[in-house]
């Protein structure tokens, strides 16, 4: 047997317009637990995707057991043995366990091709027992909690014989007994000679688990340590490591008197007992990583989905805001996080986009005034610069950042005061970005009070009077001006 | 960066004026009309031409709020049935002596509930789709109506109540104003109002919409009440041509409704589609079905003829489509 299970060397993978990864490093011993970090966006994704076969590298090499290969596609991958469980498990809640473990390798008679139904409930439930799961492989995969699940897909990686297990995340959605529970069931697969590739965000993961530690920044191979030699503060560093090159256009802005105040805002199951106001001209930062509830906030507070604890005022007053419409009267917009999902209709021109949030203003009695739309809309794709030539164009044939462009003008139409806006520059390139970021100041320094909700720190820190991070559901930290960096946003964005 | 000029004017294009499916359908219509010219001499005189017409559009009130429904990517499978029970309730209340004009507003009120019923049902079970809805109301409405009548006509009605569907103003018949005024009543709500252009909207991207602060349930509860308002004003219509009205009347109206809709370039898949084409899709297939029927032509062939013209209508755009090249992001 090599020294190694698994080694990339040089491995760089583009996509058009960008290098998902370039030249990254990876080793990786039989029973060895290998952590592998980075913030949002550093190349773990797309890392995981080459191992897995899902993406072709564009240069570099992997070697299995010693010997060089190469993945055409996924079925490659797995049939060497690499397999990986994800975050969201991806299973079939319809059909049993012993069904779930087994899709795609059922164990099929020889002659009759029947499904051997009687030796895959057996061999299910011998990997469940040395899971240490009691439940049966019978039970339909649905009714099992996110935990029990995670077993389940481990089992299905130990049913395909896996030398190599990838877990990505596998800990986010679980309470701390039950990652207990994997921690355990990840030793005991390292104990017997089992690779595990762990990604996480969470420190206390990698310490209790980990024997290395390998760090991606910006799609790059930063290093390998080994998990006690290197401190929590080096390990932030070599993740976060950058002085901030973008440039942000943020003016101050006058900051007047409070608009917004949430109280103690829940909803069981997505976030508890969020707080906090937001004053008339102030950008205040929410953030946190993907998952931690920040869009679930917003969506409560602008009334697309319900909250069933605590309040919220405007100006003072108590609302009861239950459906957008209403909100959008009393004066919240909300720039969606999907903008093609949530923000437009692709299929429409430029201008019926805009004005479709507002159709109150361009029309008498319920009439619309066809004159009248067309000039607030070419008056506004005009304000906020969109590169179209005509308010005809549909929104579907322009770029990332004019379509968010588009959006943002949606949101002039009405009568604000506060405006939330969710990820505003997600899958936007750089010159659009820039653009974007100065609307966002102007729209502060007009009086608007804006809850900026992002993963990108340098954004956050940009752009930010203040910074509110979530983690799990809840607001774990204020962070003013003078000490908002991303060390401490991580600090606080990760549980220690 | 330059502030650009983005022009609001919409330039004519010959190109764009003539690729409307709706061309397409003036063309059928010609040539479905030159067909019939041919197969009879008479069917060019007015007085027929005008009967036809009386014939066939008793069903195609319904058309204009099917088009609505089927803008949202709904559908709605029990307009029949709510034509036979609002036509049964209204006769079996004239019967027991109600008067013809309460009867009448009783059978308008009728429909308006069966259509709100759909809706409140499709708002308060999103996981449900409006065919499996639709599909429990149409054998509910239609087992209701057989409850009243069992099988039996009821009918009877006083004399003046036969104008609506044989009746004429000048020499015009008085259901081709009705459809006209109807039919320029819903086109206006469609194409020049708020609640047109949301309806659009949903169609095309309910999240969006909703994000957007348009009340997408109330729109669809909205819409499957009108398909119920206009079901009754067809069985008002069908039930004076008739006279007299039975549990089974209008078996199939949905279908060739929601034909004509299809037909007329109303994508199922929502949002997609103009009143005009629906329109003009109602007197193509009733003056196909009538020249057809001049010549005797069974009725089977009939049918066939339009189940190839729907997938004409489904699978030209398809066409049309797939030689463009792939959007680029």
């Amino acid at each position: 047997m090599a020294e190694y299970i698994l080694e990339l060397n040089g491995i760089t993978k583009r996509f058009p317009g960008v290098k998902a990864l370039d030249n990254v490093y990876f080793k990786l011993r039989p029973g060895e637990i290998h952590a592998l970090m980075g913030e949002n966006g550093a190349g773990k994704s797309t890392f995981i995707k080459v191992i897995t076969g899902v993406h072709s590298p564009d240069g570099g090499e992997i070697f299995f057991d010693g010997k060089k290969v190469k993945f055409d596609n996924p079925t490659d991958a797995k049939k060497l043995g690499i397999a990986a469980i994800y975050q969201h498990v991806t299973c079939y809640p319809d059909l049993s366990v012993t069904e779930n473990i087994f899709m795609g390798h059922e164990k099929i008679g020889k002659r009759t091709k029947r499904i051997l139904w009687y030796d895959m409930h057996k061999e299910a439930e011998r990997l469940l027992r040395e899971l240490g799961a009691a439940f049966s492989p019978k039970t339909l995969m649905g009714a099992l909690s996110v935990a029990e699940q995670q077993i389940v897909e481990i089992a299905k990686a130990l049913s395909t014989d896996a030398k190599v297990i990838i877990m990505d995340e596998p800990t986010a959605a679980l309470s701390s007994r039950e990652s207990e529970e994997l921690y355990r069931i990840a030793e005991r697969l390292r104990d017997k000679g089992t690779a595990i590739i762990f990604i996480s965000h969470r420190f206390e993961d990698m310490y209790r688990l980990a024997g290395k530690v390998t760090v991606f920044r910006d799609s790059k191979y930063i290093g390998t340590w080994a998990v006690d030699e290197i401190t929590n503060h080096d390990l932030i560093i070599a993740m976060v490591g950058r002085e901030i090159h973008q440039l942000f256009p943020k003016k101050e802005a006058e900051i007047g008197e409070e608009l917004l105040r949430v109280e103690g805002l829940g909803r069981t199951g997505y976030f508890a007992d969020v707080s906090f106001s937001l004053k008339r001209g102030e950008i205040m930062g929410l953030t946190g990583l993907v998952g931690a509830g920040r869009s679930e906030v917003c969506q409560s507070i602008f009334g697309a989905s319900p909250y069933d604890k605590g309040g919220i005022y405007l100006k003072g007053d108590k609302v009861n805001i239950r459906d957008p419409l209403e909100a959008m009267r009393l004066g919240i917009g909300y720039l969606p996080e999907d903008r093609q999902k949530q923000g437009l209709v692709l299929q429409w021109g430029i201008g019926r986009n805009i004005t479709l949030s507002s159709l109150d203003k361009v029309s008498s009695k319920g009439a619309l005034n066809a004159a009248k739309e067309a000039e607030i809309a070419k008056r506004l794709a005009e304000k906020v610069n969109v590169k179209a030539n005509s308010i005809f164009d549909l929104a579907s044939s322009l770029s990332g950042g004019n379509q968010q462009k588009v959006v943002f003008a949606k949101l002039l139409t009405a009568d604000l005061d506060v405006l939330i806006l969710d990820e505003p520059t997600k899958g936007v390139d750089v010159g659009a970005k820039s653009a974007i970021y100065e609307i966002i100041s102007s729209l502060a320094c007009q009086g608007y009070g804006i809850l900026l909700v992002s993963s990108e720190m340098p954004e956050i820190i940009g752009m930010c009077d203040r910074v509110a991070v979530m983690r799990e559901g809840r607001i774990h930290a204020f962070l003013d001006r003078q000490s908002i960096s991303q060390e401490a946003i991580l600090q606080a964005s990760m549980a220690n | 960066m330059q502030p650009r000029m983005i022009t609001n004017k919409l330039e004519f294009s010959f190109k764009r004026f003539f690729l409307q499916w709706e061309w397409m359908l003036v063309v059928l219509l010609l040539a479905v009309i030159v067909m019939n010219v041919n197969l009879s001499e008479y069917f060019w005189d007015y007085a027929n031409l005008r009967d036809a017409t009386m014939g066939f559009l008793d069903k195609a009130f319904i058309v204009l709020p099917m088009v609505f429904v089927i803008l949202l990517a709904d559908i709605d499978i029990s307009v029949a049935s709510i034509v036979a029970l609002s036509s049964v309730i209204m006769a079996d209340l004239y019967t027991m002596g109600v008067p013809m004009p309460l009867a009448m507003i009783i059978c308008l009120a009728v429909g308006t509930l069966c259509g709100w019923v759909n809706g409140m049902l499709i708002v308060k079970f999103k996981e449900l789709s409006s065919v499996i809805i639709t599909l429990a109301t149409m054998i509910i409405y239609r087992g209701i109506a057989y409850m009243i009548l069992e099988d039996q006509a009821a009918g009877s009605f006083p004399d003046w109540f036969s104008f609506l569907g044989w009746g004429y103003v000048g020499s015009i018949p008085f259901i081709l104003i009705a459809f006209i005024l109807f039919a320029v009543l819903f086109g206006v709500l469609l194409h020049k109002t708020v609640f047109g252009r949301q309806l659009y909207a949903i169609g095309n991207n309910g999240t969006a919409a909703r994000f957007s602060g348009v009340k997408v349930d109330r729109i669809k509860i909205i819409v499957f009440t009108l398909a119920g308002l206009m079901a009754a004003v067809t069985a008002l219509f069908l039930t004076s041509r008739m006279g007299s009205t039975r549990p089974n009347v209008a078996t199939g109206y949905e279908l060739d409704v929601i034909a004509m809709v299809v037909l007329g370039g109303i994508s199922t898949s929502g949002g997609k589609g103009r009143m005009i084409g629906a329109i003009i899709a109602v007197f193509l297939i009733g003056f196909l079905r009538y020249g057809l029927g001049l010549v005797n032509v069974q009725a089977q062939v009939l049918l066939i003829i339009i189940g190839l013209l729907l997938i004409f209508a489904v699978a030209v755009p398809q066409l049309k489509r797939a030689k463009l090249p792939a959007k680029k992001m």
